[in-house]
């Protein structure tokens, strides 16, 4: 049974290639059925936004008639619906809270239009994880490379730090394009980089020079800012470097290094922003979570700053349903107003706007 | 009695309570904005039913426009409508949009021979096609310039926009058609005939008459060599 604190929630996404919907009462996750489009995205290296658009159209309804099978409740039985209202691909997003809009009318649901991002995190409230009251976030993926402080999930949540370029998913895209390695670029180059030595090539990282990160009690503008499009560049050089002379190029050694760039910058300046906050635990979320040297780096470094790492299972890192259902329950229980009919999607919704108010 | 819901997105929000016997309109609502669907659609669509005490569950059917549109607005009203029909558990009948057109054309007192309604496909073309005097469709759906239209009377918001081009090449846009925008309460009205004559309406894909614009990029041309 739900109750007021154990809401009944079907939250959707759109934002990105998947066609997520999830079902959760209270913490506990019924259903999370995912649609993605991403094999029609291979052979053009990256998420065509159009293409994306178009599948979400095709999987709504069907994806919804899943997800109501599997968590095995019907419609007139959910309290709320939740969907992710930005930040993502306009075009997307417009399918997704479109179509909320429309269960919400046709149900007599409240709606509420809620944050990408901030959902990440949400995840971390399923399945008996316990999160103390303030904690930071990590979030990897295609789409965004940020750190986050949240004080609460439902009311304050703080960006420390973003990517101010590429997302860290988009530059192992792109490297994996150059490296001929294919497309999703993160597990292919995860895979070809543990043939190969991290420390065959020093490729930059990005934002580190003093200049732009400051100290503790100055901090720089991009203390905790990211930047990769420098990197990308680097490895593009050293491709070609290897091409003009007609040697073969050293696939394994590559990856392995232009990983080490990534992975060392995004978890040293992530670690420096939790003990300058004060944060003891830090969730790790976003697709690149499954990146196996992101994670035992990440951990290491957590570990000797003292600092709880908590990272959601797989499926529940890479966008979907559930995220945005878990969010949903957490702010129905905490008497938000929901959205209602009229909401705009934006595609650049800040992380300090976690759910949308009414209009008019 | 049970009355249709008549969904158009295609061109601007509009929608339309429409009399399920008599094909009266009861209500109807037209956004006066192209790029507003998602914003507008739900709440059109909820005042419109509550204003007449509608259930969506008692509806007889619902109508929508499958384009060609602009693809983001297009979509939004293709969603709503499947969605409303999934959970109503109502009949939804795909029509394709310039046929709302067609049907002004013929119920507005204009008897050409042969005409050609086009609405607005932005990049300098439009969507548009032919029809006899009753209001058989003989060419379309299509999409290109103004000036590759067949030589004929041309009626629709596109015939306003691209008024001289389709004068030059001997075309004759209709001026009192120029504020015609795709809508819903016509687009129920083709949609009623079409059922009454047996035709099959199932099928809600989208009519998008473009690709999606992506082109595989030369590097993964190279990466697959
Ligand atoms: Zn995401």
């Amino acid at each position: 049974m739900s109750t007021p604190q154990h809401p009944l929630v079907l939250g959707i996404e759109s934002s990105c290639d998947e066609t997520g919907i999830g079902i959760v009462r209270g913490t506990q996750l019924l259903a999370n059925t995912v649609s993605s489009s991403m094999d029609e995205h291979v052979r053009f290296g990256g998420v065509i936004p159009e293409i994306a658009a178009r599948a979400h159209l095709e999987a709504f309804v069907p994806t919804l008639e899943q997800a109501l099978a599997e968590a095995d409740v019907t419609l007139e039985e959910i309290d709320a619906i939740a969907v992710t209202s930005g930040p993502g691909l306009a075009g997307a997003l417009m399918v997704g809270v479109a179509a909320a809009k429309a269960l919400a009318l046709a149900t007599g649901k409240p709606l509420y239009g809620i944050n990408h991002l901030v959902a990440h995190v949400g995840v971390g409230v399923l399945e008996g994880t316990v999160l103390p009251p303030t904690f930071g976030a990590l979030l990897v993926s295609g789409g965004h490379t940020e750190i986050l402080k949240v004080t609460s999930l439902t009311n304050d949540v703080q960006l420390l730090g973003a990517t101010i370029d590429d997302a860290a998913g988009e530059a192992y895209d792109k490297t994996a394009r150059l490296l001929g390695l294919g497309y999703p670029g993160g597990p292919a180059i995860d895979k070809a980089a543990k043939d190969g030595d991290k420390k065959a090539f020093r490729f930059p990282r990005g934002l580190s020079l003093p200049k732009f990160v400051g100290s503790a009690e100055e901090p720089g503008k991009h203390r905790n800012n990211f930047s990769f499009s420098g990197l990308k560049t680097a490895v593009a050089r050293c491709v070609e470097h290897f091409e003009a002379a007609g040697e073969p190029i050293p696939v394994a050694d590559i990856a392995a290094s232009f990983q080490e760039a990534v992975v060392d910058v995004i978890t040293s300046k992530a670690v420096r922003a939790m003990q300058e906050h004060g944060l003891k635990t830090l969730l790790l979320g976003g697709g690149v979570a499954a990146n196996t040297r992101l994670r035992e780096l990440l951990a290491a470094r957590c570990a000797s700053a003292g600092i709880t790492l908590v990272v959601p299972p797989f499926s529940l890192c890479t966008d979907n349903g559930g995220m945005v259902a878990a969010l949903g329950a957490q702010l129905v229980a905490a008497g938000a107003e929901p959205s209602g009919l009229d909401f705009a999607t934006d595609s650049s919704q800040p992380v300090t706007n976690i759910v949308l108010e009414p209009r008019g | 009695m049970p009355n249709y819901l008549s969904i158009d997105t295609s061109a601007h929000a509009s929608v339309a309570l429409v009399d399920y016997t008599t094909g009266s309109v009861i209500a109807q609502r037209t956004s006066p904005k192209g790029n507003d669907q998602t914003e507008t659609l739900a709440s059109y669509v909820r005042d419109m039913l509550e204003e007449n005490n509608e259930e969506g569950k008692n509806l007889a059917g619902i109508f929508v426009g499958v384009g060609p549109g602009p693809f983001t607005g297009l979509r939004v009203g293709l969603v709503a409508a499947r969605t409303f029909g999934f959970v109503w558990n109502v009949p939804v009948h795909g029509i394709m949009s310039l046929h709302a057109l067609a049907e002004r054309v013929l119920r507005s007192g204009e008897n050409p021979k042969e005409f050609v309604v086009a609405s607005d496909a932005r990049r300098k073309e439009l969507y548009w096609a032919r029809y006899d005097a009753e209001g058989k469709l003989l060419d379309g759906p299509h999409v290109s310039a103004a000036t590759e239209l067949p030589v004929l009377p041309v009626y629709g918001v596109g015939a306003g926009l691209y008024k001289e081009q389709l004068e030059s090449v001997g075309s004759q846009p209709r001026e009192r058609s120029f504020d015609w925008v795709i809508d819903a309460r016509h687009l129920a009205h083709r949609g009623m005939d079409d059922l009454a004559s047996g035709l099959d309406l199932s099928d809600t894909a989208p009519q998008y008459l473009r690709e999606s614009d992506a082109q595989v990029p030369a590097f993964m041309k190279k990466a697959k060599a």
